[in-house]
C-alpha cells in the first residue's frame, strides 16, 4: 500500500509540472524580465507613459482599447498622467455625442469621462479596412493569450526579414516566429524610432516592444499593484493568525487523550 | 475538564490560557472587520460614477434672458443668464417676505449667472421656467412659485431651490460638482 | 444532546421558549459529542460551509453590478475589475472561489470514501451529499457562461448539445433549454437566474446534510462505532477551533491564487468576447470538470458519451450498496485500500486526459480509464468485500490511543 501512495505522489508531481506551455505549433517566446511580474511586483510609470505614446502612435489606427476611460491614464496604479496632460491629451480625439436640440449627433473633443475613441465604427469597418480580419480590441490581450506579456511582446518582435524557404504566404499574411504556424495577418509594426519618446528615450524596438507590452499589461490588470499589496498584508495577517490558532489548539486538546 | 494537577496552578494557568485566547479571538475579529469592508464599499459610487460627478457647462451661447437645463448626477440643473431686471428684482425683495431667507448675493458668484438644481423642494417635481407670480419658475404638482433669485415665495415648498457646488474655470466655463 | 443545555440570559430563555433556536445552536454546534480522533480530513466540511457562504455573498454583491445581457455582460465583468470599490477583489475571489470549493469538495468525498462515512448507517447523508455535488455542478457551469467570454458561450455551446442526444425529443428539449436556435443572449438571462438561485438549494441540502450526520454523529478514522462520553469531546471547542486552524490554512491557499495567481485556474481565451462565428481550438471546461469531460469524449456515441458521463455521478450514489465490505475504514482493509489509490490515480489521470485532445494515445488512455473508474465501482467494490481479510478491529477508538501512551510509559518516555 505504501508504494502505491508513492507512485500516486509521484504521479501527481509529473502531471502538474507537464502542464507547463503546451507545445506543438507555437514556438515558446522570449521571456524578458518584468517589473511588474513577481508576488513583489510593479509598473514602471516612464515605461506606462512611453507605451501608451506606442499605443497612440502605432497600435491604435487600428487597433481599440474599448475597456479604457481616458481617466484611466491619471489613477494610481498605471501610467499617473497628470489631470491637465490627459484632458489635453483626451481633448485631441473626437467622440460621437449628441443627439443635439435638431435630433442630429455630433462630434466633440473627448474628455475624461470618455472611453478611449475607436479606430472603427464597428467590426465590419475594421475587418474591410484589414483584408477581412479585425484587428483585435486590446484592453485585455495579455490575458487573452496563453503566454501573456511574453508572448505579445515575442510576436511584436517575431518578424523576419526574409520569409524562409518553403512557406508560403497568402497575401496580407506575414511570417512570424512566435505566431500559430508561423503565420499572422498583422504586419511588422515596431520598426526603430519608429516614434520619438517625450522623454528621450532610445526608440529601438526593442524598447518599444517592452514599452507598449507594459502598457498592456497594465490596461489587463490595472489593479495589479494594489492587488499584490493587499495580498501581501492578507497573507502574512493569515500566517499569524494560523499560529495563534495552532497554539490555541494545542492548548484545547491538551488535556484530552486523542 | 480541569484535573487536579491544573486547579493547583489555576491562576497561572487561567491566565496564560485566557491571554492566548483572547489575542486568538481578538485578531480573528481585527481580520473579520477588514474582511467586511470592501463589501460595504463596492456599493459606494464607483470610479465611472464618480468620473460623471461633475459636469462642465459652456457659458457662451447662452443669452441673456436665456436659460438651459442640462443633466448633472442625473439631476437638471438650471443655468440661467439673467436680465438687468431680473437681477435687480431678485437683489430688492425684502429678506421678511421670503418664507426661506436668503440674500440672492449668497446665491451667486456672478449676479448674470444663476445656477440651481431645478428639483422643486416640495415632492422632487420639476419647476416650469418663466412661469409663475414672481417672474420665476412655477411648479406644477402642488404650485410653488420661485422668484428670479430661484427662492420660494408662495406655494407649499420649505426651501429655495438648491444651488450646487460650482466653479468658474473661466469667463465662459463653469464646472458644476 | 439538546437536553443538556439550558439557555442562561433572559432573551435567550424568552426566544428558546418560542423558537427553540438556542438550544438548537447549542446542542448542534456546540455541545454535539464529536469523536476526539478525527484528523484533518474531517476539516473539508466546515471549510466547504465557508466556501458555500463566501460564494453566495461575493455573489450577491457581484450580481448588484453585473448585466446579463450578451451585449454588455463581457464589458459589465470588466466594468467591475476596473470601477467598482474593490471589484477587482470580489470577482477574484469568487471565480477563484469556485475552484476551492471544488478542490475541497474532492478531498471531502475522498475521505468519505476512505474512511467508509458512506456506509451504514450514514448512506442517506452520502446521497444528499451527492444531489449537492450535482448541484454544485450545474452552478459552477452556468456562472462559468455568464462572463460571455469564449470558453463561456463555446463551453456552453458543447454540453447543451448534449442534450439532443436524447432519442425523439433530443432537438426540442434543446431549443427549448436554449430559449432559442442555438446558445445566445436568451440562455445567459435564465442562467444568471439559476445561478443565483441554486446556491440556496445546496444550502438547504447542506442543512440537511448535517442533520442526517447528527443522527448517528461523525464517522472516524478507526470506522469504528463510537461511545458517547468517553470517545467524544463537545464539538466546540475543539472542533471549533480546530476547523477554524485548517480554514485559515486553507484560506492562505486561496488567498496565495486571489492576489498572486488569479488566472492560473482559468483560460485564457475566457478574456476575448464571445463570438458565435469563431470556435476556438481547443474547447476545455474549468479543471474541476476535466474528468467528467474525459469520459464524455471516451465513448465514440454522443449519447454513450452522455450516458457515461452523468453515471459517473450517478453511480456514487449507489456506493453504499456496491461496497460489500463489513468493515469502514481503509485503515482496516489492506487489500482494498490499494484499488482506493488506483481510483484516485484514475480520477487525477482522467482529468489530464480531459484537457488533452481527444485523439491518439490520449484517446486510449481516456478509455482506459474510464473503463476502470467504471470496473472500480462495479466490479471492485463489491468482490473486494468479500475475498478480502481485513485487519483486526481494535476495540474502541481511544484503545489505538491508550497502547501508544502505554508503549510510551514503558520506554519511561510518558508526557
Amino acid at each position: 500500500m505504501l508504494k502505491i501512495k508513492n507512485i500516486f505522489l509521484s504521479l501527481l508531481l509529473s502531471i502538474f509540472t507537464s502542464f507547463a506551455f503546451a507545445a506543438g505549433e507555437m514556438h515558446e517566446p522570449m521571456h524578458p524580465d518584468w517589473s511588474f511580474q513577481g508576488p513583489l511586483g510593479k509598473f514602471e510609470r516612464a515605461e506606462l507613459q512611453r507605451g501608451y505614446q506606442v499605443y497612440t502612435e502605432v497600435c491604435s489606427s487600428c487597433h481599440s482599447m474599448d475597456l479604457l476611460s481616458y481617466r484611466n491614464l491619471i489613477q494610481e496604479g498605471g501610467p499617473e498622467f497628470s489631470e491637465k496632460q490627459v484632458k489635453a491629451m483626451a481633448a485631441m480625439f473626437e467622440v460621437e455625442a449628441g443627439p443635439d436640440a435638431d435630433g442630429e449627433m455630433f462630434m466633440r473633443p473627448a474628455i475624461l469621462s470618455d472611453k478611449f475613441v475607436s479606430p472603427w465604427k464597428n467590426e465590419q469597418e475594421g475587418r474591410i479596412s484589414n483584408g477581412g480580419a479585425y484587428p483585435p480590441d486590446l484592453s485585455v490581450m495579455v490575458k487573452a493569450r496563453p503566454g501573456g506579456a511574453d508572448y505579445l511582446y515575442s510576436l511584436l518582435l517575431g518578424y523576419e526579414d526574409e520569409t524562409p524557404e518553403g512557406i508560403t504566404l497568402d497575401d496580407g499574411v506575414y511570417y512570424n516566429i512566435y505566431a500559430k504556424n508561423q503565420k499572422i495577418a498583422m504586419p511588422q509594426v515596431i520598426y526603430e524610432d519608429g516614434v520619438e519618446y517625450t522623454d528621450g528615450t532610445a526608440a529601438t524596438e526593442v524598447q518599444m516592444a517592452r514599452d507598449v507590452t507594459a502598457f498592456l499589461a497594465w490596461s489587463a490588470e490595472p489593479k495589479l499593484e494594489e492587488r499584490k499589496r493587499i495580498g501581501f498584508k492578507v497573507i502574512i495577517y493569515l500566517i499569524i493568525l494560523s499560529f495563534l490558532l495552532y497554539f490555541t489548539n494545542k492548548r484545547i486538546w491538551r488535556d484530552t487523550s486523542h | 475538564m480541569d484535573t487536579k494537577k491544573d486547579i493547583d496552578t489555576a491562576d497561572a494557568k487561567v491566565t496564560r490560557r485566557d491571554f492566548l485566547y483572547l489575542t486568538t479571538g481578538s485578531f480573528t475579529a481585527v481580520g473579520a472587520g477588514a474582511l467586511a469592508w470592501p463589501f460595504i464599499s463596492q456599493m459606494n459610487p464607483d470610479a465611472s460614477v464618480k468620473a460623471l460627478a461633475s459636469t462642465e457647462v459652456d457659458l457662451s451661447p447662452i443669452m441673456p434672458g436665456q436659460s438651459i437645463t442640462i443633466l448633472w448626477r442625473g439631476k437638471p440643473v438650471f443655468v440661467r443668464r439673467r436680465t438687468e431686471e431680473e437681477i435687480a428684482e431678485a437683489q430688492a425683495v425684502e429678506q421678511i417676505d421670503l418664507p426661506d431667507p436668503e440674500t440672492d448675493e449668497t446665491r451667486v458668484q456672478k449676479p448674470e449667472w444663476l445656477v440651481m438644481v431645478g428639483v422643486c423642494t416640495h415632492l422632487g417635481c420639476i419647476p416650469l421656467g418663466n412661469k409663475g407670480e414672481y417672474n420665476g419658475w412655477f411648479c406644477p404638482c402642488h404650485g410653488s412659485h420661485y422668484d428670479t433669485s430661484g427662492r420660494i415665495r408662495k406655494g407649499p415648498a420649505p426651501k429655495n431651490l438648491e444651488i450646487p457646488n460650482y466653479v468658474f474655470l473661466n469667463d465662459n466655463t463653469i464646472k458644476i460638482g | 444532546m439538546s437536553d443538556d443545555y439550558q439557555p442562561q440570559s433572559a432573551v435567550a430563555k424568552w426566544i428558546d421558549k418560542r423558537l427553540p433556536i438556542v438550544t438548537l445552536f447549542s446542542g448542534h454546534l456546540m455541545q454535539f459529542p464529536t469523536p476526539k480522533n478525527l484528523n484533518y480530513w474531517w476539516t473539508f466540511g466546515g471549510i466547504l460551509t465557508f466556501c458555500l457562504i463566501t460564494q453566495i455573498i461575493t455573489g450577491l454583491v457581484l450580481a448588484m453590478h453585473y448585466i446579463a445581457d450578451a451585449n454588455l455582460a463581457f464589458a459589465s465583468v470588466e466594468h467591475i475589475m476596473r470601477d467598482v470599490n474593490y471589484g477587482w477583489l470580489l470577482r477574484y475571489i469568487h471565480a477563484t472561489g469556485a475552484s476551492m470549493f471544488f478542490i475541497a469538495v474532492y478531498l471531502h468525498m475522498a475521505r468519505s470514501l476512505f474512511y467508509g462515512s458512506y456506509k451504514e448507517p450514514r448512506e442517506l447523508i452520502w446521497i444528499i451529499g451527492v444531489f449537492i455535488f450535482l448541484l454544485m455542478v450545474a452552478t459552477a457551469f452556468m456562472g462559468y457562461v455568464l462572463p460571455w467570454g469564449q470558453m463561456s458561450f463555446w463551453g456552453a455551446t458543447v454540453i447543451t448539445n448534449l442534450f439532443s442526444a436524447v432519442p425523439f425529443f433530443g432537438e426540442a428539449i434543446t431549443n427549448w433549454l436554449w430559449g432559442d436556435y442555438s446558445v445566445s443572449g436568451a440562455l445567459l438571462t435564465r442562467f444568471f437566474t439559476l445561478h443565483y438561485l441554486m446556491p440556496f438549494l445546496i444550502f438547504g441540502l447542506v442543512i440537511l446534510h448535517i442533520w442526517a450526520l447528527h443522527v448517528p454523529g461523525n464517522n472516524n478514522p478507526e470506522g469504528i462505532d463510537v461511545v458517547k462520553g468517553q470517545d467524544t469531546v463537545p464539538f466546540h471547542p475543539h472542533y471549533v477551533v480546530k476547523d477554524v486552524l485548517a480554514l485559515v490554512v486553507f484560506m492562505i491557499i486561496f488567498a496565495g491564487f486571489v492576489f498572486f495567481s488569479p488566472n492560473i485556474l482559468g483560460h485564457s481565451d475566457n478574456y476575448i468576447q464571445a463570438n458565435p462565428l469563431q470556435t476556438p481550438e481547443h474547447i476545455v471546461p474549468e479543471w474541476y470538470f476535466l474528468p467528467f469531460y474525459a469520459i464524455l469524449r471516451a465513448i465514440p456515441d454522443k449519447l454513450g458519451g452522455v450516458i457515461a458521463m452523468v453515471s459517473a455521478i450517478a453511480i456514487l450514489a449507489f456506493i453504499p450498496w456496491l461496497d460489500s465490505s463489513k468493515v469502514r475504514s481503509c485503515k482496516y482493509r489492506p487489500l482494498y485500500r490499494q484499488f482506493y489509490w488506483i481510483l484516485i490515480i484514475d480520477f487525477i489521470v482522467l482529468g489530464y486526459l480531459g484537457a488533452q485532445p481527444a485523439t491518439g494515445i490520449y484517446l486510449i488512455l481516456g478509455r482506459l480509464a474510464t473503463l476502470y473508474y467504471f470496473l472500480h465501482f462495479i466490479l471492485v467494490m463489491p468482490l473486494i468485500g468479500y475475498i478480502e481479510k481485513p485487519k483486526p478491529l481494535p476495540k474502541s477508538i481511544s484503545e489505538p490511543v491508550l497502547s501508544k501512551e502505554e508503549q510510551l510509559a514503558k520506554s519511561g518516555q510518558m508526557a
